[in-house]
């Protein structure tokens, strides 16, 4: 694989890339540090199961094809047992990709109880050294996938839906405190409202001031509204120079979860407790 | 045991995917990745989105009866596509000789209706190279 093909945008060389991301980090650090370094806009949409996440990004991401290059990252959970997962976001992603302009993966997230595996942030490091101006990175939002995507992200779009959970239950799973954006999709639906109201008071109660869109994502409704939404605030970040913390904050984040990731591998691979923690001391003391 | 990625499409206009999702949920209880893409996908989608998605191996469900031309175009194109290497399995109402003959032209395995759950896991990782 060489850099040359990766920065021309060659699409195959970039998928190859990213099967080395996910099963081979050292060889996948190595490749990344060889591309001149350059960052992507990176939005996370989440929310809950079935709220029509992937239907949103399917339209958002042919937005913002139009002025950048534009990819799509789609998790889904592994299952704990054996580690396989079903990936089926691109089921609703046709759109984008019959256009031949969005390029999309799906990712299983191999993470930590839940979490998101250090691939992801490789991933989005990697589009954005080949020229991925946008990557939206789509999570279901349970767990602790929750707070990595707060974290991978430079903005956070939250989708919630009438008739999938009620708002104790978005409560109780603490996601309200994570969007930079609400969406209340299904506007078609009823109840939809009624959500988006509930939304509204509750972020009031919590002294959180954000702004709250309805959508009707399969028949494509104010898909532009939330559009300039997400890209006005993200020109906000840059022009008041945030983006740079937001950027520091994703490092910073890729390399503790990178850590706990190979320390988790080790344990399950055998390696004993005991000494893999003599080990880390030793380095601590810098023997 | 590598972590097998398998793209699961289903060709043609029928609306059945019955069969295409049960096969998928039984593979990722097999501990594989299952890129599953939906009805109604076209030789080009689907060339598209293994590519895009690296799978180790592409599954394609036909039960329309136009397997043939189905999978020559998907061969076709995968060569054009530089993505000819990944090894192409085919499950549905295949008859025996159609079965001889899709095997000639380069699919790498066909499964006929009854095939068991253990035999698709242990051919899916035999042409994924991972024995
Ligand atoms: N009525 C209505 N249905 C919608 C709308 N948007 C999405 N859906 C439907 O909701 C279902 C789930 O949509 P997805 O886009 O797959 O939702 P998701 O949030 O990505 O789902 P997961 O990734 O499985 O959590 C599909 O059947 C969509 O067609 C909408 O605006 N109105
Ligand atoms: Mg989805």
């Amino acid at each position: 694989m060489n850099s040359n093909s990766l920065t021309n945008g060659d699409e195959l060389s970039l998928s190859k890339a990213l099967s080395v991301v996910e099963s081979d980090r050292i060889s996948a650090r190595r490749l990344i540090s060889s591309l001149p370094e350059k960052h992507s806009l990176v939005v996370g949409v989440t929310g809950s199961p079935g709220a029509g996440k992937s239907t949103l990004v399917d339209h958002l991401s042919l937005r913002f094809s139009e002025s950048a290059k534009t990819a799509i990252i789609a998790i889904d959970p592994s299952s704990p047992f054996r580690g396989g997962s079903l990936l089926g976001d691109r089921i609703r992603m046709s759109r984008a990709s019959r256009s031949g302009k969005v390029f999309i993966r799906s990712m299983a997230s191999r993470g930590l109880v839940g979490g998101l595996s250090p691939g992801i942030y490789d991933a989005v490091d990697l589009l954005g050294r080949c020229g991925y101006g946008f990557v939206i990175v789509e999570t279901v939002g349970v767990g602790q996938a929750e707070t990595d995507i707060v974290n991978l992200s430079d903005l956070v779009v939250l989708v919630l839906a009438p008739g999938i959970g009620d708002d104790i239950q978005i409560m109780k799973a603490g996601i309200m405190e994570i969007g930079d954006i609400y969406v209340v999709n299904k506007m078609d639906m009823p109840g939809a409202e009624q959500l988006a109201r509930r939304v509204k008071s509750i972020l009031e109660f919590a002294g959180i001031e954000r702004e709250i869109v309805m959508t009707g994502a399969v028949e494509g409704k104010n898909i532009d509204k939330l559009s300039d939404l997400i890209t006005g605030k993200l020109n906000k970040l840059k022009k008041n120079g945030e983006i740079e913390n937001s950027r520091k904050k994703r490092t910073e984040h890729a390399e503790l979860n990178a850590a706990l990731f190979a320390v988790r591998e080790a344990a399950t691979e055998g390696v004993k407790l005991e000494e893999l923690i003599e080990c880390l001391q030793k380095l601590r003391e810098g023997e | 045991m590598k972590r097998i990625r398998i793209l699961v499409a289903k060709p043609g206009l029928d609306g059945h995917d019955r069969g295409a999702k049960v096969v998928s949920m039984a593979l990722r209880d097999a501990g594989m990745e299952v890129i599953y893409t939906g009805l109604r996908q076209s030789p080009s989608d689907i060339v598209n989105a293994a590519l895009q998605e690296d799978a180790d191996v592409i599954g394609l469900s036909i039960l329309s009866g136009a397997h043939m031309r189905i999978c020559e175009r998907i061969l076709e194109l995968m060569k054009e596509k530089g993505i000819a290497e990944k090894p192409v399995v085919v499950g549905g109402i295949i008859p025996h000789g159609d079965a001889e003959k899709l095997k000639k032209k380069g699919i790498a395995e066909v499964f006929g209706p009854g095939t068991s759950l253990n035999h698709l896991e242990k051919r899916i990782r035999e042409v994924a190279g991972d024995k």
